[in-house]
């Protein structure tokens, strides 16, 4: 999707919670029915810090699997593909417990 | 789950937290794993989060002016524009009618809906968070500054045609819905699930084709019910008129 944009908002996400201290690494949390491929993200971070005041600073991708509650068999499950079926009873009544995060998580920190 | 990451060299990978196999490749540069000196910070913060809040400034301005917004998503040259005309045709005079063009460059389409007692602004995503694909909140925040938006009852915003882009940001509309055309093929809802997925109503355009197409209807809507099992189906074309008139109803008349 738009990898390099979202790096910025990553890198401006950075830059606001790290203050005076430098961020060595970030943690970014990605539902699987986000479009986003991992390696176009990790490929735009490092173009995009190179040089700035996050240059080294690892990104590192935390893909968060697609989890449904089925209403009518009471089953959670996680998807492979993003169909809202219950893989258990097959039913179609299935409410998204988790799969669509995009979220810095936490970020790394140097001791002042 | 898997941690996807680059290390160093080039190379990237997936795995868990642990590192219990780590003998084949220096574990320096793993970010997060107890590095010396430093100190995980959670922060938990939407990534989208500066478009989100400018989306719900958009929606307490809708609010404010009584206007319901619809935000419409399709392929290029599924009949988005050409669905607008009649639409604008049936409801002009009824209902006072805004449309926010959005369009990578020319003026085409909005030049297209002039003439049918609609006020339209154009905007060429030239600029923005993001860039030319789709509309963000803020662009769809710069082109309401030149709608008469408390006149209006109604406010469509017709985005940039592309099946994966726009389905990612909230503009602050109050309901989503695409066109889709019988002749992308019955597979679409499986290549573009998130599309397919965001939207409250998915118009089937084209239809007037069908007797010359090899298109399977039926394939087309199990597999728009597996990825949506919620959506609501309008059957129309663009050409004819035909089920025009459903979609009008579900536009001005749902509330959500």
């Amino acid at each position: 999707m738009h990898e390099l944009s979202l790096c910025e908002a990553i890198a401006a996400t950075v830059v606001k919670h790290a203050g005076d201290r430098t961020a060595a690494g970030v943690v970014v949390r990605i539902g699987h029915l986000r479009q986003v491929v991992p390696d176009a993200l990790a490929f735009c971070w490092t173009m995009l810090t190179e040089g700035t005041s996050l240059e080294g600073c690892a990104l590192e991708i935390e893909q968060v699997p697609v989890v449904v509650h089925c209403g009518g068999c009471g089953e959670e499950s996680s998807l492979d593909l993003p169909l809202m079926i219950c893989p258990a009873c097959e039913g179609d009544d299935v409410t998204l417990l988790s799969g669509e995060e995009f979220q810095v998580a936490s970020l790394d920190l140097s001791e002042v | 789950m898997g941690r996807f990451h680059r290390h160093a060299d080039g190379t990237a990978h997936e795995h868990d937290g642990s590192h219990i196999d780590d003998t084949d490749h220096d574990a320096g540069d793993h970010s997060g794993y107890a590095l010396t000196g430093t100190s995980r910070v959670a922060v938990l913060e939407d990534i989208f989060s500066e478009n989100d809040r400018v989306a719900a400034e958009n929606r307490a301005l809708f609010a404010a002016a009584g206007v319901r917004t619809v935000n419409l998503m399709s392929s290029p040259g599924a009949g988005k524009t050409s669905l607008l005309t009649h639409t604008l045709a049936r409801l002009a005079g009824r209902l006072r009618i805004g449309i926010l063009e959005g369009d990578i460059a020319t003026s085409i389409d909005a030049d297209r809906l002039e003439g049918y007692g609609a006020a339209v602004a154009l905007v060429n995503t030239a600029a923005g968070f993001g860039g030319e694909c789709h509309l963000d909140a803020v662009m769809v925040q710069s082109g309401l500054s030149r709608l008469p938006l408390a006149e209006l009852d109604l406010l469509i915003i017709e985005n940039v045609g592309n099946l994966v882009c726009p389905a990612e940001f909230n503009v602050g509309e109050h309901a989503k819905a695409m066109v889709y055309a019988v002749t992308e093929g019955e597979e679409k809802p499986l290549k573009y699930p998130v599309m397919f997925r965001a939207v409250d109503t998915v118009v089937v355009n084209k239809v007037d084709l069908l007797p010359y197409l090899d298109f399977d209807l039926e394939l087309f809507l199990a597999n728009l019910h597996d990825v949506n099992p919620r959506a609501t189906v309008i059957q129309a074309s663009a050409r004819t008129g035909a089920g025009v008139e459903e979609w009008c109803r579900w536009l001005v008349g749902r509330n959500t």
